[in-house]
């Protein structure tokens, strides 16, 4: 149950960026989750709604949860994609020699305030 | 009116700052760092016990040991005659990198060769969290399921080694290691598998040369 400690990660910067734009409203949050990042978006949503219920401007707020699939960058053939299943080879040329280029991130992509 | 607000920025950014830190205070002080992670119970305490008794004569080691409750393990660990600090979480599944930065804050790091992160058991929450360490160890006990790299894919795509625990079991359970490196090799090609067997001594020696080869004096 680490999504407790992520909600509350993502609140409090969502708060900080509210108070920093001099506005008193968090609408919407957007946060990206990479499918290897072992974030759960349902618990991830529920905890960040139940923390926000007791916080001035972000109760009520809501959580925008995209999950980004895996994606290598190939480092014989330069394609960039998602792999045929969860692995790290190249799904046009099948070449190992691959960096992960996406799906390990989470990351708070943007906010809407009032 | 609606405002949009681009951050684009890490969740764990806090944590990355203060992991950056204790990154440089190590690097600053020549100690190599690794953060030693799997589920509960797959013999991590074991397997260092035995790593500290062959290693202590050559390097100067810390252990800070994370778990939920209790210091066993830091009091298990001091048997070696290392030092052992545990970090009980109080309920958190993971370790962060402001606990670790406390313990070395005040130090004299300079008079340390390698730092082991114990951390709490948990194949999961551990995988975002940097501790500012230089490899993650992943370990894997043939008593678990060989399919788990496939079912953990986050932590086993960030680990720098995995070691097979427990391989004096392999006669009693239906655990196939070939087909757990596959799970492991799907992931990464050439991240090296340790076979070891704290129980028995077999296996811990290779591990062994492997951290040597990094936190040699």
């Amino acid at each position: 149950m680490h999504e407790l400690g992520l909600a509350a990660a993502i609140l409090d910067r969502a708060e900080a960026a509210m108070r920093a734009h001099s506005r008193d409203r968090v609408r919407r949050v957007e946060v990206a989750v990479g499918e290897l990042a072992t974030v759960l978006p349902d618990n991830l949503a529920f905890c960040f709604a139940a923390l926000a219920a007791d916080r001035p401007g972000l109760s009520g707020a809501h959580l925008d949860v995209t999950v980004r699939p895996l994606a290598v960058r190939c480092m014989d053939c330069g394609h960039e994609g998602r792999p045929e299943r969860i692995e790290t080879r190249c799904p046009r040329c099948g070449s190992r020699h691959v960096t992960i280029a996406s799906g390990q991130e989470l990351e708070i992509v943007a906010l809407e305030v009032e | 009116m609606t405002e949009r607000i681009e951050l684009a920025e890490p969740v764990l950014r806090a944590n990355d700052i203060v992991a950056r830190r204790v990154r440089r205070l190590l690097e600053e002080a020549g100690v190599y760092a690794f953060n030693l992670i799997s589920s509960p119970g797959s013999g991590k305490t074991s397997l260092l016990v035995r790593l500290l008794e062959m290693l202590r004569g050559e390097l100067r080691m810390l252990v800070l040991v994370g778990d939920v409750q209790t210091d066993n393990d830091a009091r298990r660990l001091r048997h070696t005659g290392v030092e052992a600090v545990q970090i009980v979480t109080g309920g958190t599944c993971h370790l962060e990198a402001p606990s670790i930065e406390r313990q070395l804050i005040g130090r004299r790091l300079a008079e340390l060769d390698l730092l082991i992160i114990e951390n709490v058991g948990n194949l999961v929450c551990p995988t975002g969290y940097d501790l500012g360490e230089d490899a993650k160890v992943v370990a894997l006990s043939v008593a678990e399921g060989d399919d788990k790299p496939e079912k953990y894919p986050g932590i086993f795509a960030r680990a720098d080694a995995v070691l097979l625990t427990k391989t004096d079991l392999l006669p009693h359970v239906p655990f196939d290691p070939r087909a757990a490196e596959g799970h492991i090799r799907r992931l990464q090609p050439d991240v090296p598998i340790f076979p070891v067997s704290a129980l028995r001594d077999e296996g811990v020696a290779a591990f062994a040369d492997w951290i040597r080869a990094r936190a040699g004096r």
